[in-house]
C-alpha cells in the first residue's frame, strides 16, 4: 500500500451542493436589497400621505442622521471584527464633543488644536480599552463597560449641561452641503472608504480578521494579536471621537450626554450586526455596516415624515434588528461546532 | 480513582467575591454607625434585593452561554404596566401581580424562542427586545408613566414583617432568600448542572441526549420571570418612574461577572453571582457613607469591575499556565510533590 | 533550499515550579526525519513549542546551524527557518488558502497586501509539493481534511522553513490520507528539510523516521537509529515497562447472545443499503476511508443524521430514532471521534461530565448516583485529582475514560465508538481496549470505528468495510490489513494497491 511513486493527493471534486452555494445571498447583499426596498416602501407610504421621502430635505435628513451613527458604527465594526466590543463609545462621543468645544472656546484659531486634542483624548481612551483587554485580560464587554462607567463618572462630576463654544467657522462642518449631501456625510463616507481599504487590503486589516476568526490560530501564525486588538480599539475610539467633534460642530457646543441620549453604544452595535458582521468576529465588513446605518437612518426619516409616535420607532427597530439577524443566520451555512 | 480527603470546596471564582463582600461589610461597619446592628444590614439587603434577584436571573442566562440585555427595560415595563393597570385601585393588586409576573415569563419565553429557534445571538435578541419594550411601554402610556401603585403592591418592596430574633425583616429580603435558596438547590440538581454544561459545550450536551434548546429557553424564561419579580420589588421600593429599570441590565451583568461567572458560559455559581450583586450595592452604600460624590460613584464602579475581572483572569491564568490551553497536547497533571522517575 | 541542522542542548522548562522538561537534548540533521516519542505528558509538545518559539526555555541552548538563538516569539523562530505544524489545525476556515498560508506574513506592496503574489507563491509551493489540485483562492472550509493538512504544511513551508516540526500530523487523517502524508514527508526529506515528527502511531514512526528520540516524564531516555529499535523496545522506553499481549481476547462463539442491533436497508444522504447486525457481546469493526460513510453510520444510528430509509431494530423491536435523545433513551451510546468538541464539557468536573447523560436523558434513579460514581470511575481507571477536577486538565486518555464512564452510567445496550483511541497514549489505549472487551463481555453490542487498522483488526469479532457510502464487504476476525484495504479502496479482497 505504501507507494513511493509521486502521486498527488486525489483531488476529490467538491460536491455539487457546495458549488451551488456561490449564489447564496450574503448578508451585505441582503442589507442593500433591504435598504432599497425600504426606500421604495418608504417613498410610497410617505407619498400616500402627500409627502415626498427622497426630496432635498428628506435626503439631507437621512444623511445627517447617518453621519454620527455611521462614524461610531465604523469604529465599532473594526472592534467587532476583531472579536471584541466597545460599550464606551457613547460616553466617549460626549467627552470628545466637550474637549473639542472647550478647547476651541469660540476662537477660530483654536479649531485645529481642538480637533487634534479631541482625537488624542479619544485615542487614549481606545488605548486604555485595548490595554485593559489585552494586558489585564478582562473580557471586552466588562472592560469597555468599566471604562464607560469611568467616563460617565468624569462627565457627571464635571458637567451638568452643554459647555464650550464652537466658532462659527467650524459650524460649517456640521451644516455645509454639496447639493442635498452634507459635507460631513461625505467625510463619514470617506472615513468608511479608508477603513474599508484598511480592513480588506492592508496587512493590519488581514490581521484584524485573523484575530477575530481565531485568536490562537493568529497568535501561532505570528500575528501580534495584542497589538492588533489595541489598534482596533484605538481606531474605534478615534472614529467615535470624530463623531463627537461632528456633533460639537452641529450643536455649537459640547454636550456630555449627546452620545448616550442617542444610545450610540447599543445602536452602533445594532447597526454593525444589522450590516451582517458576525458579533463573534472574523466575518463581515464596513460596507454592510454602512448599509445598516442607512437603514436605521431611513427608518427614522420615514417615521418622521409619517409623524409616527417616536416610541413606535424603537419597537420597529428592535423587530428589524432581530429579523435581519435571523435571516443571516438562516442564510449562512451552519458552521461546524 | 484516587479520592483525596474531603475538603471544603467553593465553586471556582467564588472565593474572591466573598472576600470582597466581607471586606466591604467590614468597611461599612467601620464607616457607618447604622451598621452596628442587624437592622442596618437588613436595610442594605432590602435595597440590594431587586438587583440580587436580577443577578440570579441573569446568571441563568449567562452561565448557559447567553446575555439578557432586556431585563432593565423589562423592569421598567413591569412597573409602568402595574401602575397603569392598578391606577390606585387596591382590589386590582393580586391580578396585576400575576399579570406582571406572567408578562416577564412571556418576554423571557420570546427571547428564548428567538434565540433557540431562529439562531439569533441572544445579545442581539435581547437588545432588540430592549428596544421593543422601551418603545411599546411608552407607546401604550403615551410617553409618561401614569396611574399609581396600590399600597398592597408596594408592601412587597417596602413592607416588613416581625421575625423573632431579627426584628423587622423586609418582605423583599424574605422573597430574596426564597429565590436564592431555590436557585442554589436548582443549580445543584441535574437540570442546573446540565444548564452549565450547555454554556460550556452545547454539542456535548446534545449528543448526551440533553435538550439544549429547552434548557436555554428555561434560562431566559427564568430571567424574565425574575426580572418581573424585581420590578414588583422596585416598584414598591423606588416608586413609579420611567427610569426605574434604566441601566439595570448592565448592573446585573456586572454583578454576575463580579461573582466570577464566566461571560460566555460554562462556569460560575449562582451564590457567587448573588454575592456580586450584594457587593455592588454595599460598595455604593460605602461610597455614600464615605462622602464620595454621587457622580464619582460610577467611576469607582468602573475601576472596581475592571479590577475584579482582571484579577480573576490574571489569577486563574497564573494558576493554569501550568497546563496550556489545549488539554490533550499537555501533560498529565502531575503532582509537584511527587518526583517523577528519571531513568 | 539548503539543509539546516538544529541542536537543542539541556532544555529545561518548568511551569510554576513544575518541571515539564528536564535537560532534554535533541539533534536534527538536514534531510532527516526524526521521530519524537513518549507518552502524553512526556514533554513532546512542550519541546516542540520551545523549538517553535512559543515557549521560552528556562535553561538550555537552541542552536541552528551552530548559532545560538533566543526566540522571543513564534515570529523569531519562523525567521530562523523553523516551521511548526501544530496538532490541531491552525487555519482560519473562512479565509482562502493563500491568505492562510501567508497569515502573519502577508507580502505588502505599496502599502497594500499583494494578493496576487500571495496566490502565486502559494500555487508555486503547492506545485512544488505535487499538490497543484488545491486552488489557492478557495476558502479552507471547502477543502477536505487531508487537503487542509497539506495547507498546514504549505503554511509552515512558506516561511522558507528548512526545519519542520510536526505534532501528530496524522491525528486527523484517515488511512489513505496518512499514506499520502508519508509521500509528502518523504518528498520533503529528499529536498533536504529536517523533520521532527511527533506521533503516537508506531507504524508511522517505523515507516518514516531515520532516528527516534524517546522522552519520559520530561527527560531524555534514548536516541537511536530507527533500524536499531523494535516496537517492543520503544514501548518499554516510553512506558518504562513491558506491555503484555496487545489486544484482549476476542469473544468466543458461545459468548455471543441475541442480536441487539439490526439495521436493514439503512440509508440517508451519506449512507446507502446498510445491513448490519450486532449481537450481544460482539464487537463489530467498521472500516473504510475517510468519507466512506464510516462515521456516518454511527451518527445515523445515534440519530444525529438519522436514517431516512430502512429499519432499525433494537432487541428485535423496530425503533424510529429521530435524535440523540431518543437514541440514548433506547439504550444506545455514542463515543464520538471529536472528544473535545462533542464528547465533553471541558470546564465541568469529572463528576458532572460522568453524570451528563444520566441527568440529560434519564429521570429518577438519582439516589444511586453518589454510590456508583466512585465505583464507575474506578472501573474505567480514570486518574484525576478528584471527581471535582475539571476534565480539561486531564490527559487525552483520561478524558476518553470519562467519556466512556458517562455512557456506562446509563448501562447502554449498544455502544458506538468512533476512533476511541485517537490521540491517547499507549497505556491508556490498552485500558480502553480492555474496557471495550469487558463491556462486550457484559452483553453490550459494540460498533467500533477506527482508522488504525491494527487496532480495528485486533479488537473486532467481525469487520464491515465501507466504500463510498455502502458496505463493500464483511471480513471475519483476524482478517489481514490487505484485505481490509482492498475492500476499502474499492478493489476486491487481496488486491492491494
Amino acid at each position: 500500500m505504501s507507494s513511493t511513486t509521486e502521486k498527488p493527493l486525489p483531488v476529490r471534486s467538491v460536491p455539487a451542493q457546495t458549488r451551488t452555494r456561490r449564489f447564496t445571498l450574503t448578508p451585505t447583499v441582503i442589507v442593500y436589497v433591504a435598504l432599497v426596498a425600504l426606500l421604495v416602501v418608504g417613498s410610497v407610504l410617505v407619498g400616500l400621505q402627500g409627502g415626498v421621502l427622497l426630496d432635498q430635505a428628506g435626503l439631507l435628513n437621512i444623511f445627517t442622521r447617518a453621519t454620527a451613527l455611521g462614524l461610531v458604527a465604523i469604529g465599532q465594526t473594526i472592534v467587532i471584527l476583531t472579536g471584541s466590543l466597545d460599550l464606551s463609545v457613547a460616553y466617549l462621543v460626549g467627552l470628545t464633543s466637550l474637549v473639542a468645544a472647550e478647547t476651541m472656546a469660540g476662537q477660530s484659531g483654536m479649531i485645529v488644536p481642538g480637533v487634534l486634542l479631541a482625537l488624542a483624548v479619544a485615542a487614549v481612551v481606545g488605548l486604555v480599552n485595548g490595554l485593559v483587554i489585552t494586558v489585564l485580560k478582562a473580557n471586552a464587554f466588562i472592560a469597555t463597560l468599566g471604562v464607560a462607567l469611568i467616563l460617565r463618572g468624569y462627565l457627571e462630576q464635571n458637567y451638568t449641561g452643554p459647555a464650550g463654544d464652537v466658532p462659527r467657522t467650524f459650524q460649517h462642518l456640521g451644516y455645509d452641503r454639496v447639493g442635498p449631501v452634507p459635507v460631513a456625510a461625505l467625510l463619514m463616507l470617506g472615513v468608511a472608504g479608508a477603513c474599508w481599504w484598511l480592513l480588506s487590503r492592508s496587512r493590519p486589516g488581514y490581521h484584524i480578521y485573523a484575530v477575530g476568526g481565531d485568536v490562537e490560530v493568529a497568535r501561532l501564525s505570528g500575528v501580534h494579536t495584542r497589538r492588533t486588538i489595541v489598534t482596533a480599539h484605538v481606531l474605534c475610539s478615534v472614529a467615535a471621537g470624530m463623531a463627537g467633534i461632528y456633533l460639537a460642530s452641529r450643536l455649537g457646543s459640547g454636550a456630555p450626554y449627546v452620545g448616550t441620549d442617542a444610545g450610540f453604544d447599543l445602536e452602533s452595535i445594532a447597526a454593525v450586526v444589522l450590516g451582517g458582521t458576525l458579533l463573534a468576529g472574523g466575518r463581515g465588513g464596513i460596507v454592510g455596516t454602512i448599509g445598516g446605518v442607512f437603514i436605521l437612518a431611513t427608518l427614522d426619516t420615514v417615521f418622521d415624515d409619517l409623524a409616527v409616535d417616536p416610541f413606535f420607532k424603537d419597537v420597529v427597530r428592535g423587530v428589524v434588528l432581530i429579523t435581519a439577524v435571523a435571516l443571516y443566520a438562516r442564510g449562512m451555512v451552519r458552521r461546524p461546532r | 480513582m484516587k479520592r483525596p480527603a474531603w475538603r471544603p470546596r467553593l465553586a471556582e471564582g467564588t472565593a474572591p467575591v466573598l472576600a470582597v463582600l466581607v471586606a466591604l461589610l467590614i468597611g461599612l461597619a467601620i464607616a457607618g454607625p447604622a451598621y452596628d446592628s442587624v437592622e442596618g444590614y437588613l436595610a442594605l439587603l432590602k435595597r440590594a434585593a431587586p438587583l440580587m434577584i436580577l443577578a440570579i436571573g441573569q446568571y441563568f442566562v449567562i452561565v448557559s452561554g447567553g446575555f439578557d440585555l432586556s431585563v432593565g427595560a423589562l423592569v421598567t415595563a413591569g412597573v409602568v404596566i402595574a401602575a397603569r393597570l392598578i391606577g390606585g385601585d387596591e382590589s386590582a393588586t393580586a391580578w396585576v401581580i400575576v399579570l406582571v409576573l406572567a408578562f416577564g415569563l412571556l418576554v423571557g419565553l420570546v427571547n428564548g424562542l428567538i434565540t433557540t429557534k431562529l439562531l439569533v445571538p441572544s445579545f442581539i435578541v435581547t437588545l432588540g427586545m430592549l428596544l421593543v419594550l422601551d418603545g411599546a411601554v411608552f407607546l401604550w402610556t403615551d410617553g409618561a408613566p401614569r396611574g399609581a401603585l396600590s399600597t398592597a403592591f408596594r408592601q412587597f418592596g417596602r413592607g416588613s414583617v416581625d421575625v423573632p430574633l431579627l426584628g423587622e425583616v423586609p418582605y423583599s429580603v424574605l422573597i430574596l432568600l426564597v429565590v436564592l435558596v431555590a436557585a442554589a438547590v436548582f443549580m445543584r440538581g441535574g437540570t442546573g448542572r446540565a444548564l452549565v454544561a450547555v454554556g460550556d459545550n452545547e454539542q456535548a450536551v446534545r449528543l448526551s441526549g440533553g435538550q439544549v434548546d429547552r434548557l436555554r429557553l428555561l434560562a431566559f424564561v427564568l430571567s424574565g420571570g425574575l426580572a418581573a419579580l424585581a420590578a414588583i420589588l422596585l416598584g414598591g421600593f423606588a416608586g413609579v418612574s420611567a427610569q426605574v429599570g434604566q441601566g439595570l441590565e448592565f448592573r446585573a451583568i456586572t454583578a454576575v461577572v463580579l461573582g466570577g461567572v464566566l461571560l460566555g458560559g460554562g462556569r460560575g455559581s449562582v451564590v457567587a453571582a448573588t454575592a456580586g450583586a450584594l457587593s455592588l450595592e454595599a460598595l455604593f452604600t460605602l461610597l455614600n457613607l464615605l462622602g464620595v460624590a454621587g457622580a464619582l460613584e460610577s467611576a469607582v464602579q468602573g475601576v472596581i469591575i475592571i479590577a475584579a475581572v482582571a484579577y480573576a483572569s490574571l489569577g486563574s491564568g497564573l494558576r493554569h499556565r501550568l497546563r496550556p490551553r489545549r488539554a490533550t497536547t499537555t501533560s498529565e497533571p502531575r503532582d509537584p510533590r511527587q518526583p517523577a522517575s528519571t531513568p | 533550499m539548503t539543509g539546516t541542522s538544529v541542536r537543542l542542548t539541556g532544555i529545561s522548562k518548568s511551569f510554576l515550579g513544575v518541571p515539564v522538561l528536564r535537560g532534554v537534548d535533541l539533534e536534527l540533521a538536514p534531510g532527516e526525519v526524526h521521530a519524537l516519542m513518549g507518552e502524553n505528558g512526556a514533554g513532546k509538545s512542550t519541546l516542540l513549542k520551545v523549538l517553535a518559539g512559543v515557549h521560552r526555555p528556562d535553561e538550555g541552548r537552541v542552536e541552528i546551524d551552530g548559532v545560538a538563538h533566543t526566540f522571543a516569539g513564534p515570529a523569531d523562530a519562523q525567521r530562523a527557518g523553523i516551521g511548526i505544524i501544530h496538532q490541531e489545525f491552525t487555519l482560519l476556515p473562512h479565509r482562502s488558502v493563500a491568505e492562510n498560508v501567508h497569515l502573519g506574513r502577508e507580502p505588502v506592496r505599496r502599502l497594500r497586501v499583494d494578493r496576487r503574489r500571495m496566490v502565486r507563491e502559494t500555487g508555486e509551493l503547492l506545485e512544488w509539493l505535487g499538490e497543484d489540485g488545491i486552488d489557492p483562492t478557495a476558502a479552507v472550509s471547502t477543502l477536505p481534511v487531508a487537503q487542509r493538512q497539506v495547507v498546514e504544511i504549505v503554511k509552515a513551508l512558506a516561511t522558507d522553513a528548512t526545519v519542520l516540526a510536526m505534532d501528530e500530523p496524522t491525528a486527523a487523517l484517515a488511512d489513505h490520507e496518512v499514506e499520502l502524508l508519508y509521500d509528502l514527508v518523504r518528498r520533503l526529506r529528499e529536498r533536504g528539510i529536517a523533520i521532527l515528527y511527533v506521533s503516537h502511531r508506531m507504524r508511522e514512526v517505523f515507516d518514516l523516521s531515520d532516528r527516534i528520540t524517546v522522552l519520559k516524564d520530561g527527560a531524555f531516555v534514548v536516541c537511536a537509529p530507527t533500524a536499531e529499535l523494535t516496537s517492543e523496545d520503544l514501548v518499554r522506553h516510553m512506558v518504562g515497562r513491558d506491555l503484555s499481549a496487545l489486544y484482549p481476547d476476542r469473544a468466543r462463539p458461545e459468548d455471543l447472545g441475541e442480536t441487539r442491533l439490526r439495521i436493514t436497508g439503512g440509508g440517508n444522504a451519506r449512507v446507502r443499503d446498510l445491513d448490519l447486525q450486532i449481537r450481544a457481546g460482539e464487537i463489530v469493526g467498521l472500516a473504510g476511508l475517510q468519507g466512506s460513510g464510516r462515521s456516518a453510520v454511527a451518527r445515523a444510528v445515534f440519530g444525529v443524521e438519522p436514517f431516512t430509509t430502512g429499519t432499525v431494530e433494537l432487541d428485535g423491536v423496530a425503533r424510529r430514532i429521530a435524535g440523540p435523545r431518543g437514541a440514548v433513551r433506547h439504550g444506545i451510546a455514542f463515543v464520538t471521534e471529536d472528544r473535545k468538541g462533542e464528547g465533553l464539557a471541558l470546564r465541568q468536573s469529572v463528576r458532572d461530565n460522568t453524570l451528563l447523560v444520566r441527568r440529560s436523558a434519564l429521570r429518577g434513579a438519582r439516589s444511586r448516583v453518589a454510590a456508583d460514581l466512585t465505583a464507575l470511575l474506578e472501573s474505567v481507571e480514570v486518574v484525576a485529582r478528584g471527581e471535582h477536577q475539571e476534565v480539561r486538565f486531564l490527559s487525552g486518555g483520561n478524558q476518553q475514560k470519562v467519556v466512556l464512564a458517562k455512557w456506562l452510567a446509563v448501562d447502554p445496550k449498544v455502544l458506538l465508538v468512533d476512533e476511541p483511541t485517537r490521540g491517547i497514549d499507549v497505556g491508556a489505549k490498552q485500558t480502553v481496549h480492555q474496557l471495550l472487551r469487558a463491556l462486550a463481555g457484559r452483553g453490550v453490542a459494540i460498533l467500533m470505528i477506527s482508522s488504525e487498522l491494527p487496532e480495528l483488526i485486533g479488537m473486532s469479532d467481525r469487520i464491515l468495510v465501507m466504500h463510498e457510502g455502502r458496505p463493500a464487504g464483511e471480513l471475519p476476525a483476524g482478517a489481514s490489513e490487505a484485505a481490509v484495504v482492498g475492500l476499502a479502496t474499492g478493489h476486491g479482497i487481496g488486491e492491494v494497491a
